[in-house]
This record gives C-alpha cells, sequence and structure tokens, in this order.
C-alpha cells in the first residue's frame, strides 16, 4: 500500500524538529526594551495606563514614518479604495485660517478611559483592558461596525477582502473590525509600540510612549511640565493620547 | 448482482487499510501515526489529538483579555513547532501536508482560525530557515507597487 498523507506529514515534523535543535534564534528581536517587560503568566493590572503624547511641533507634514511602520508591523496592505481600506493610523494636516499656521499630526485611536466604541457593541468584542488599552476582541466581533460608526476619530477599519499572509503576531481577517492595538504584542513582551520606534529611529522623536499612571515616567513628566490638548476634549472621553502644540 | 457482491467484498477488505482500526480502545478510527522518539509535544500526544482545541481556546481568551502570553499553549507557538518541514521550511497552509489543515481534512473539521491567523512560523524562530510565505507575498506586493 502506498504512503498514507499522514505518515508524510508525520515525517516532515519530526524531521523538522530534529534540525531545530541545531539553528540559532536571529539575533536583534528585542531593539528597544521598556525597562520592565511584564512576566508572561501575569495579567494586566490597571496600576498601569498606557498613554502616547505626540508633539506636534517636531512632527513634520511631509514624514509617515509612523503609518508605514504601523503598516509594516501589522501587514494592513491597501487596494487602492481609501474609503474602504484599512487604517490602524493616518497623517492629518491642520491649517488655521485665520493665522496660516500648519500642524501636522498622526490620529489614531485614542485609546478612551470611556470609550464609546464598548458602549454601543452588541457582542463585547469592542473592550478596554486593564491597562487602558482599547481593543477588538476579533474572536467576538460580528463584524456589524456599530464601534466605526460611535467612535469619534475615526479610529477604526473593517476587513472587505479575504486576507492571506497576514504577520503571524497581528492576525487579521474579513468580516472583523479593526484599529490600533498600541501594538499590544510589543508592549506585553516590554517593546515599545512601532510607530514610536520609527519615530525615534529617524531622529524627531514626536512620539512619547509610556504609563500614564507613573510619577517617574517620562510621559508622566512631560504632561506635567507642558500644557497638552486631548482632541474633543469637550466629550470628556479621558483619552490616553495626548497633543502637544495643537 | 453476481458482480456486485465481490466487488463489495473487496472493498470491505481494503476498509482496514485506508483507516486504520482503533487500537487503543478509542472510539474513532485515528491515522496510522508512530511516535518518533524524543521530541515532545506541550501534553502527551493522546491528550493532544483529543484535546488541543480546548488548550488553544482557552488560551486565546486569556492572551487578548489579560494579556497572558505563556507560549505553551500559545498558537503561535504550536504554529512554529508544527509547520516546518524536515529542511527547516515553513510550510504553508495550501500544503496539503500542513500538520494542522492535513489532520482537519482527514478529519473533516474546518477551524476558522487560519482566516486571521498566520498558518506559518515566525522567521527567526530556531529552525525555520527560509522567509515564510507571508513575507514573500509582502515582497510580491512590494513589486507590484502596492505599499506593504
Ligand atoms: C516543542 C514543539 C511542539 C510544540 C510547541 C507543540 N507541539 Fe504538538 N507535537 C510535537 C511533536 C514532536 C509531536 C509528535 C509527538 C509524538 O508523536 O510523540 C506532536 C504531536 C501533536 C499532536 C498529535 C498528532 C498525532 O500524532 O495525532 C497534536 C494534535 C498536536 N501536537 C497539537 C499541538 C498544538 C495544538 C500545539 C499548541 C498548543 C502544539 N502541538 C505544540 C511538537 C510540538
Ligand atoms: C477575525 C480574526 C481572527 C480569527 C478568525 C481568529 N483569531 Fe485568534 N487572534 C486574533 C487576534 C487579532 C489576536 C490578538 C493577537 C495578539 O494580541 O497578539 C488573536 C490571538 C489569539 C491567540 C493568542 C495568541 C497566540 O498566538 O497564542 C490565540 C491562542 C488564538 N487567537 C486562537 C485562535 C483560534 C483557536 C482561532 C480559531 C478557532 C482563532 N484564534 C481565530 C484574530 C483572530
Ligand atoms: C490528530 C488530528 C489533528 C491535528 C494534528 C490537529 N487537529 Fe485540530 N482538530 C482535530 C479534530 C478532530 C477537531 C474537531 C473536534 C471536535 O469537533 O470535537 C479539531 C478541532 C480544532 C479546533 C476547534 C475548532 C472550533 O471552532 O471549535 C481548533 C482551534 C484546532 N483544532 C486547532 C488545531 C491546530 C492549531 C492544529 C495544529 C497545531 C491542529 N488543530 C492539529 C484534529 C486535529
Amino acid at each position: 500500500m502506498s504512503e498514507q498523507p499522514i505518515d508524510r506529514y508525520r515525517r516532515r515534523l519530526l524531521g523538522g524538529a530534529v534540525a531545530a535543535g541545531t539553528l540559532t534564534l536571529a539575533p536583534g528581536l528585542f531593539l528597544h526594551r521598556l525597562a520592565e517587560a511584564k512576566p508572561d503568566a501575569d495579567p494586566v493590572t490597571s496600576i498601569i495606563r498606557w498613554g502616547l503624547l505626540v508633539d506636534t511641533n517636531r512632527c513634520a507634514s511631509n514624514c509617515t514614518a509612523c503609518v508605514d511602520a504601523c503598516r509594516d508591523e501589522h501587514g494592513w496592505t491597501g487596494h487602492d479604495r481609501p474609503r474602504s481600506d484599512a487604517q490602524w493610523i493616518r497623517k492629518v494636516e491642520l491649517r488655521d485660517p485665520a493665522t496660516g499656521r500648519e500642524v501636522s499630526l498622526p490620529m489614531m485611536c485614542q485609546h478612551c478611559a470611556k470609550p464609546p466604541c464598548v458602549d454601543v457593541c452588541p457582542t463585547g468584542a469592542s473592550f478596554k483592558r486593564a491597562d487602558g488599552i482599547v481593543l477588538v476582541d476579533k474572536h467576538i466581533c460580528i463584524g456589524c461596525r456599530y464601534c466605526m460608526l460611535a467612535c469619534p476619530y475615526k479610529a477604526r477599519s473593517f476587513i472587505h477582502e479575504e486576507l492571506s499572509h497576514q504577520k503571524p503576531y497581528s492576525p487579521r481577517g474579513k468580516g472583523t473590525v479593526e484599529g490600533c492595538t498600541l501594538c499590544v504584542h510589543r508592549i506585553d513582551v516590554g517593546q515599545e509600540p512601532a510607530c514610536v520606534e520609527a519615530c525615534t529611529a529617524d531622529g524627531r522623536g514626536a512620539l512619547l510612549f509610556g504609563d500614564l499612571n507613573d510619577p517617574k515616567s517620562a510621559i508622566y513628566q512631560a504632561l506635567a511640565e507642558h500644557p497638552s490638548t486631548q482632541v474633543r476634549a469637550d466629550l470628556n472621553l479621558d483619552l490616553g493620547v495626548r497633543y502637544r502644540g495643537l | 448482482m453476481r458482480h456486485l457482491l465481490p466487488a463489495l467484498l473487496l472493498l470491505l477488505a481494503a476498509l482496514p487499510a485506508t483507516a486504520a482500526a482503533p487500537a487503543d480502545g478509542s472510539r474513532v478510527p485515528l491515522p496510522a501515526i508512530d511516535a518518533g522518539p524524543g521530541e515532545q509535544c506541550v501534553e502527551p500526544v493522546e491528550f493532544m489529538r483529543r484535546n488541543h482545541m480546548e488548550l488553544i481556546l482557552h488560551q486565546r481568551d486569556e492572551t487578548v483579555h489579560r494579556s497572558i502570553r505563556t507560549k505553551r499553549y500559545s498558537l503561535r507557538n504550536c504554529i512554529n513547532c508544527h509547520a516546518v518541514d524536515a529542511g527547516g521550511q515553513p510550510v504553508s497552509l495550501d500544503d496539503p501536508e500542513h500538520f494542522c489543515v492535513s489532520c482537519h481534512r482527514y478529519a473533516a473539521v474546518k477551524p476558522d482560525c487560519f482566516q486571521c491567523h498566520s498558518g506559518e512560523p515566525e522567521p527567526g524562530v530556531p529552525g525555520v530557515v527560509g522567509a515564510g510565505a507571508w513575507s514573500r507575498g509582502l515582497a510580491a506586493n512590494a513589486s507590484r507597487g502596492v505599499k506593504p
């Protein structure tokens, strides 16, 4: 009798397992480590509240390093359909008609403490993690898109197409809503979000990531020292993303 | 009728060869698999065959909602170990020999996990030589002018 497919994949598996011992990890996996990474087995707590400070004075209108880095990290390829393409972060240019002053800034999920997207979600897929990060649990998401309508920042998008070749650490699929995750998969292992890393690497340093609850953190001190703005502060959503120079 | 009966008998005789009879008193016929020495799964194989889905589904909620990122029952970890062939090359989901896919086909189940999750090991994982199809796919997109 001919060899069964099951036997063949088995052999590949075992052969592969043997080969595993002889190769080493690629270097440079963890470039930017935060002070301390959470132990893998510990759940998140509300002791920490992650936040982001955008210094618009340092943000250049022609620069899309943060957007590109996010695309690379999460693999949200466009289909040349700007109105419906996935968009986790975008650059916004503002111009004050009275003074002519121009400001450029990245806009993404503001990680509200009181997120409207969570209020309207019928399944509980839209939720806020204990550390303040607002996420979509795509396993529960039914694709109704109420959250997209509820979001004042237009921060979420919907996947219309079947996808393949997703990034292993950023699963994405048709029929679900998505948005900035503040790179939970990186934060949880002690790295900064990809956009922050890229902005720093570019020498601009317009993005500062850290713990809004920790008086010793750079972001806490920067917020204490200089005035900053929450976009649409009138909505009282208590945002995790703050802007300086708006 | 005279032709049919021998044909039927032949078919019956051939059956145990294609679907191996339950060896250990289990109710379902299992694919014939011999356990290699040394390398191990995260739990005993017999347990994994029946319960792997419970482990991953539990881990899923723990990771997404509570940020528990232990490796042992992580889906990425399963893939990093299981979707690599003898040459250290990633095995694609389109490959009928992909560990998870091949057995799910055999068992006629179709979990939706791989609509979102990559079925290929991460580059940089010990044992994986080449870049997986997902990065090749992105490269192909780039050459077509689609921004990655
Ligand atoms: C360290 C590498 C490794 C990891 C990680 C791993 N496995 Fe395994 N797994 C193996 C090996 C090797 C075998 C075969 C063991 C044997 O036959 O003795 C196996 C066997 C299995 C089997 C039984 C297949 C059969 O023979 O019928 C299943 C099902 C399975 N694994 C699922 C999983 C799942 C699901 C995960 C993730 C939670 C996982 N494995 C993680 C190495 C691994
Ligand atoms: C609609 C897209 C989607 C589908 C379908 C999906 N997942 Fe996920 N899954 C995700 C996202 C997004 C994450 C979060 C990744 C992170 O935070 O690292 C995730 C994380 C996980 C994790 C934790 C990370 C890991 O690799 O261990 C597990 C386990 C998991 N999913 C299991 C499953 C299983 C099992 C199925 C199929 C029954 C499934 N998922 C189907 C999107 C999906
Ligand atoms: C030995 C054969 C076998 C292998 C190998 C196998 N599976 Fe399964 N899997 C099954 C069977 C059979 C079911 C359906 C069980 C049921 O419906 O009760 C199943 C169901 C599942 C489910 C549950 C789907 C749902 O929606 O409830 C998940 C998730 C899953 N498998 C993931 C995996 C992953 C990931 C791998 C590869 C690492 C894998 N399986 C390898 C046989 C296998």
